[in-house]
């Protein structure tokens, strides 16, 4: 299932949604770094609010998004993570250091104005 | 009766997809709580992942269980890969998850009520988790 990415203004939004394979995940990766470029966007949201789980593959794909979006010269925000979906992390050692997070799509865009 | 167990092979990375959410859709039926599905879902990915990565080709069987007077769910993880050398290595905490390929074993454990692993040099890998509901 491919993620939709939207462009709002210079800011890109991609909605993950639940069923979402290791190859959307890199594909996503991919088109968020060439999106940056082309729409001369200074920011990503990532919305994962339909996200049901998070293990270490989503975990560090995520991660390396962000860096590569940093490199790239945009921020990245993870936004709505669910409280079951970080529960779930937390147990199996997982985290986002250096990673904004927000709790949904509107503070995360806040944080990028 | 719906049946209440499901056997997942597992080739590709969307069979990780869907035996999590098989798993899931089955545990759904004892009254787990929205977080310990949530855990659930994400030690099946992690053992499910672990077949694509490392051994290609695999099950995940999921079964809902009942003993004494206690619900739970089993779930037997078994592939055909290359077998694992050092268990105690591998369960150690941050041996998976810092490297690229994370085996996640650790996590899994802690996720899970019980764990059990045994694994062969040459024929294959088992692993085998139960998570109870709680009351």
């Amino acid at each position: 299932m491919k993620v939709p990415i939207l462009k709002q203004g210079n800011i890109l939004i991609a909605t993950i949604q639940s069923a979402l394979t290791d190859n959307d995940l890199l594909s996503l990766q991919d088109n968020l770094a060439h999106q940056v470029i082309q729409y001369r966007s200074q920011g990503v949201v990532i919305d994962i609010t339909e996200l049901d789980v998070m293990d270490s593959f989503a975990t560090r794909t995520l991660r390396n998004i962000a860096n590569i979006l940093k490199l790239r010269g945009a921020k990245t925000i993870i936004v709505g993570m669910q409280p079951d979906v970080a529960f779930a992390m937390v147990q199996l050692g997982l985290t986002l250091p250096d990673i904004k997070t927000a709790r949904d799509l509107d503070e995360g865009l806040t944080l990028l104005k | 009766m719906v049946d209440d167990q499901v056997s997942i092979p597992i080739l590709t990375d969307s069979d990780i997809v869907s035996a999590r959410q098989q798993a899931r859709e089955l545990a759904k039926r004892f009254s787990f709580s929205s977080s310990e599905l949530a855990g659930i879902a994400a030690a099946i990915s992690e053992l499910a992942r672990n077949i694509v990565s490392y051994a290609t080709q695999g099950t995940v069987n999921v079964s809902l269980i009942e003993e004494a007077n206690k619900k739970g769910i089993l779930v037997i993880v078994e592939d055909q890969g290359p077998g694992i050398s050092d268990i105690p290595l591998a369960m150690q905490d941050g041996y998976s998850t810092s490297n690229s390929l994370g085996l996640g074993l650790p996590g899994v454990k802690r996720l899970m009520d019980s764990f059990e692993i045994q694994s062969e040099i040459g024929k294959g890998t088992t692993v085998i988790v139960k998570k109870w509901v709680l009351r």
